[in-house]
């Protein structure tokens, strides 16, 4: 173990040097690509850099194939060190108390539902890749031109498609059939104040039925049997029956994606078809962006990874890496996604700005009414 | 008799307490603290979680002494076959990361218990039994059986040597375990995050919440001031109570004190124990039967997967988890040792000053790992200082987290030490320094082996401190174990079994081998 460790320090130092002449080149670049004001100017970001390190800060649901890292390095100079910082509150949370002296470079996986407590707080130095501009502009809404959104995923309620057959019901096909006796007992849900999901969840139910007429719904949602657990695992692997789960409960709130997942991550031989199916109302769509964090010693090479996330490449690899979609449309699906991911056709959003507003208040609100 | 050292082997301690923990905390506080956060005082809810909180920790922390002391007695006094694989088995649950525990007990109890008291408390028991079992029984093997012998030649029955002679001798380390165990379930994070519901929830979650989900500093300031203040209660109490009620023995060589099992009452607690032990292991032995269940049948192939590093920038290949483990463990043990074996001397050659810096490195257990987190982020992140992203804050977290564990370990064994011994050194003319490595030295390096497997054990173990430290590009172990369990399929939740089970293995090989350090001439007094 103590060899290791020098390793790492060695490695240190030369990441230390690096990012020292890196710091004299950006210096270079930072006069050039930033007017008096502060805003940006449209500057080309150079195709080719000269060794340099950029740190990407993201969540820890991040993750991309190896070689198009390696790929990006060989072929623009520039390695990105990827510092995974928890889950998305978390990264976006430390972004915005480190605001202007930043851990990193550039961060990826601040989304929707936490948007605009990033704006605020000053965590970007605002920049959109050129790459972005077939994005569709409902991907865009409230980005304030400060972030590029890179991929987009639902959280849907997923339903164990075995579970329905064998006991002869018929599948719920609206967030208003899941109030209706017959499924009583049936649905888990994640918790609001402490899952991802289940926040979206609960923002979804507020997009349909309103600030005035969630709660209500939440009241006959709890009637009629909702199970609440902490988070996504103890929900979809613990107490749902399909997908692998080992519980009881045939619904669950989960991602469109699930299904496709369930496949590739089944022992061999795979399956040829999943054991659950999604009901596609009631999804609330997710958007993931990323951007320059202000303060960084390296702003052109930081660009320059934003742009690489939007490149063909990596946007055709997002589905089977992180099990989202890309942002840019066209991108070719794997087939495992084209055959069994859904895709709601009229997704519920809300906007971020009142998301991060109401938040706490919400949340508090749906507690009362769901849990006590 | 005060060595004239003591006030130096303080120093350590409060400089890298002050500096590692005091200084981020209150930097953190600084910037959080306002009129706004007191709302969250006024609040019925926080109220719920407070009287929660205290309620599953008094059940915890009593179920888990009432359990804990036979087993003690058993592993540390009597003399049967099997002896150490039931210590280990006992305190392999310690040293496992919540995360796979979780998973673990989730499968094994009813659905109906999930989210439920019960379930938090079990696994509080299983988690601690550990924490009772070494510090008491760290303290028991080295009782001088002859105080027994003798009050069983006069007469007395079993039950009267404990009361009498036993349990007098042995209440310090009792209280110093009650009092750790207490501490460790009223800041429970983890366990509580995934066993618990949304109902049973403890101060240290909704810290976490108000501060990760919510951003609310002002709220989470507030509580992280009242969960210390709690602490700082208990830790005041405690510590009276433990001064009071310590007696100053000679200690006896640790084989010595070994017996077999003769009596009808010693066979009722090793059955006991025997039981606990296996109902210990259970968890244990469901991740190692899922780590082989592939599909329908058994096979090799979450284990073969390990050795693989997968396409994606998550597949980090177990070898790599593994070293970066046991490279943070190497360097947390260190840290441990040295500053909570100098906390130890200090406090135990000191009156006031050293009660004053017990409590201060018991703070840390009690505070809130989010808060520190953030606020070594904000700390040190001005270069030259600039920590962050750097492997080092890693090890240091944990080495806050081990040291009071350290401290408990010595501690005790320490201020028994009879100071006749120091005082016939003194006027056989040998000089302060040399008595202290003659009498202390030997005493202290013995505990310190005990205290270096439990610093080993939090920090390959650990997951709560370290996941809201700076993270390096190389996961730990139980993170990494994490970040595949909260993904779907059997392919993630079997390779996180396989891979749960090579960190036990990992840990108590360890643990063996840091309890294997000691000084040469350990045992020799």
């Amino acid at each position: 173990m103590v060899p290791a460790m020098h390793l790492t320090s060695h490695r240190r130092s030369a990441v230390v040097l690096v990012l020292a002449s890196s710091a004299l080149l950006a210096a270079c670049g930072t006069s050039s690509s930033t007017d008096a004001s502060g805003s940006p100017s449209p500057t080309v970001v150079p195709s080719t850099f000269a060794p340099t390190t950029v740190t990407l800060l993201t969540h820890d649901s991040f993750a991309v194939t190896k070689s198009l890292l390696t790929d990006f390095t060989a072929r623009t100079g520039i390695t990105v060190k990827i510092v995974m910082e928890g889950d998305a509150g978390e990264l976006v949370n430390k972004a915005a108390l480190t605001a202007g002296n930043p851990e990193g470079d550039a961060l990826f996986g601040v989304d929707n539902t936490l948007l605009s407590r990033a704006l605020e707080a000053g965590v970007f130095d605002p920049y959109v890749s050129p790459a972005a501009a077939s994005v569709p502009s409902a991907l865009k809404v409230a980005t304030k031109d400060a972030v590029t959104p890179v991929d987009y995923g639902d959280v849907c309620v997923n339903l164990d498609d075995r579970w329905f057959a064998a006991h002869k019901v018929t599948p719920p096909t609206t967030l208003a059939d899941l109030t209706k006796p017959e499924y009583k007992n049936l649905l888990v849900v994640e918790n609001a104040a402490t899952s991802s999901p289940g926040l979206a969840f609960l923002l979804a139910t507020i997009a349909r039925y309103g600030e005035n007429g969630y709660l209500g719904y939440w009241g006959q949602l709890r009637a009629n049997g909702v199970k609440v657990v902490n988070g996504w695992t103890e929900a979809y692997e613990d107490t749902f029956s399909g997908g692998g789960g080992k519980g009881t409960r045939p619904i669950v709130v989960s991602y469109a994606s699930s299904p496709p997942a369930e496949i590739v991550y089944a022992p061999d031989p795979k399956p040829t078809k999943p054991s659950t199916s999604v009901m596609t109302d009631g999804c609330f769509r997710q958007v993931e962006y990323a951007g320059v964090l202000k303060g960084t010693k390296n702003p052109l090479a930081a660009r320059a990874v934003v742009d690489w996330l939007l490149s063909p490449a990596v946007q055709a690899d997002v589905p089977l890496s992180m099990f989202v979609l890309p942002a840019v449309p066209g991108t070719p699906l794997p087939k495992v996604f084209t055959d069994f991911a859904a895709t709601p056709a009229d997704p519920l959003t809300l906007d971020p700005a009142t998301i991060d507003k109401n938040r706490s208040a919400w949340i508090d609100a749906w507690d009362q009414v769901t849990l006590r | 008799m005060q060595p004239p050292s003591a006030w130096w082997f303080g120093l350590l301690p409060v400089a890298f307490v002050g500096v590692f923990f005091a200084w981020p905390l209150l930097t953190v506080l600084h910037r959080g603290l306002s009129p706004e956060g007191l709302d969250v005082l006024g609040s019925a809810a926080t109220w719920r979680v407070v009287r929660f909180t205290t309620v599953q920790a008094l059940l915890s922390t009593a179920l888990t002494v009432a359990l804990g002391l036979p087993a003690a007695y058993a592993v540390h006094r009597l003399d049967f076959r099997g002896r150490r694989l039931v210590l280990s088995m006992l305190t392999v649950p310690f040293v496992l990361p919540t995360v796979v525990v979780g998973a673990a007990f989730r499968a094994l109890l009813p659905e109906s218990w999930t989210g439920t008291l019960a379930a938090i408390v079990v696994a509080h028991v299983f988690f601690n039994i550990a924490v009772v079992v070494r510090v008491v029984g760290g303290f028991w093997t080295h009782l001088d059986h002859r105080w027994e012998d003798a009050a069983r030649t006069l007469g007395a029955g079993p039950l009267t040597v404990w009361r009498t002679v036993t349990w007098p001798l042995l209440r310090p380390a009792v209280l110093a375990a009650s009092a750790l165990v207490f501490l460790f379930t009223f800041t429970s994070f983890g366990v509580v995050l995934v066993l618990g519901g949304p109902t049973t929830t403890t101060i240290e979650v909704e810290i976490y919440r108000r501060t990760v989900q919510l951003f609310d500093l002002p709220g989470a300031a507030t509580l992280c001031v009242l969960q210390i203040l709690a602490v700082l209660l208990v830790l005041v109490v405690a510590g009276r109570l433990q001064r009071r009620l310590s007696v100053r023995q000679r200690l006896a060589r640790a084989s010595v004190a070994l017996r077999p099992v003769r009596a009808a009452a010693d066979r009722t607690v090793l059955a006991v124990t025997l039981v606990e032990a296996v109902l210990v292991a259970l968890p244990v032995l469901a991740l190692v039967a899922q780590s082989f269940r592939v599909g329908d049948h058994w096979g090799l192939d979450w284990w073969r997967a390990l050795g693989v590093e997968g396409p994606t920038t998550r597949d980090v290949a177990a070898w790599d988890s593994i070293r970066v483990s046991l490279s943070y463990a190497a360097a947390a043990v260190l840290i441990a040792v040295v500053v909570g074996g100098a906390a130890a001397c200090a406090i135990a050659y000191t009156r006031r000053g050293g009660d004053l810096l017990d409590t201060g490195l018991m703070l840390p257990l009690g505070t809130s790992a989010v808060t520190v987190g953030f606020g070594l982020l904000i700390t040190f992140a001005v270069p030259p200082v600039d920590l962050r992203g750097s492997w080092i804050i890693v090890p240091i977290g944990q080495a806050l987290v081990a040291i009071p564990l350290v401290v408990r370990t010595v501690l005790p064994v320490l201020r028994s030490l009879d100071p006749r011994l120091r005082e016939v050194a003194a006027t056989l003319g040998s000089s302060p320094a040399r008595t202290w490595r003659s009498i202390d030295l030997p005493v202290l390096s013995r505990a310190l082996g005990v205290g270096a497997g439990f610093a080993a054990a939090v920090s390959l173990g650990e997951f709560g401190a370290t996941s809201f430290l700076a993270r390096t590009d190389a996961p730990t172990l139980p993170i990494q174990i994490g970040r595949l369990l909260s993904r779907p399929g059997e392919v993630n939740s079997g390779q996180a079994a396989a891979l749960s089970v090579v960190l036990v293995v990992v840990t108590a090989l360890a643990v063996l081998a840091t309890e294997r350090l000691r000084h040469p001439s350990a045992g020799a007094l």
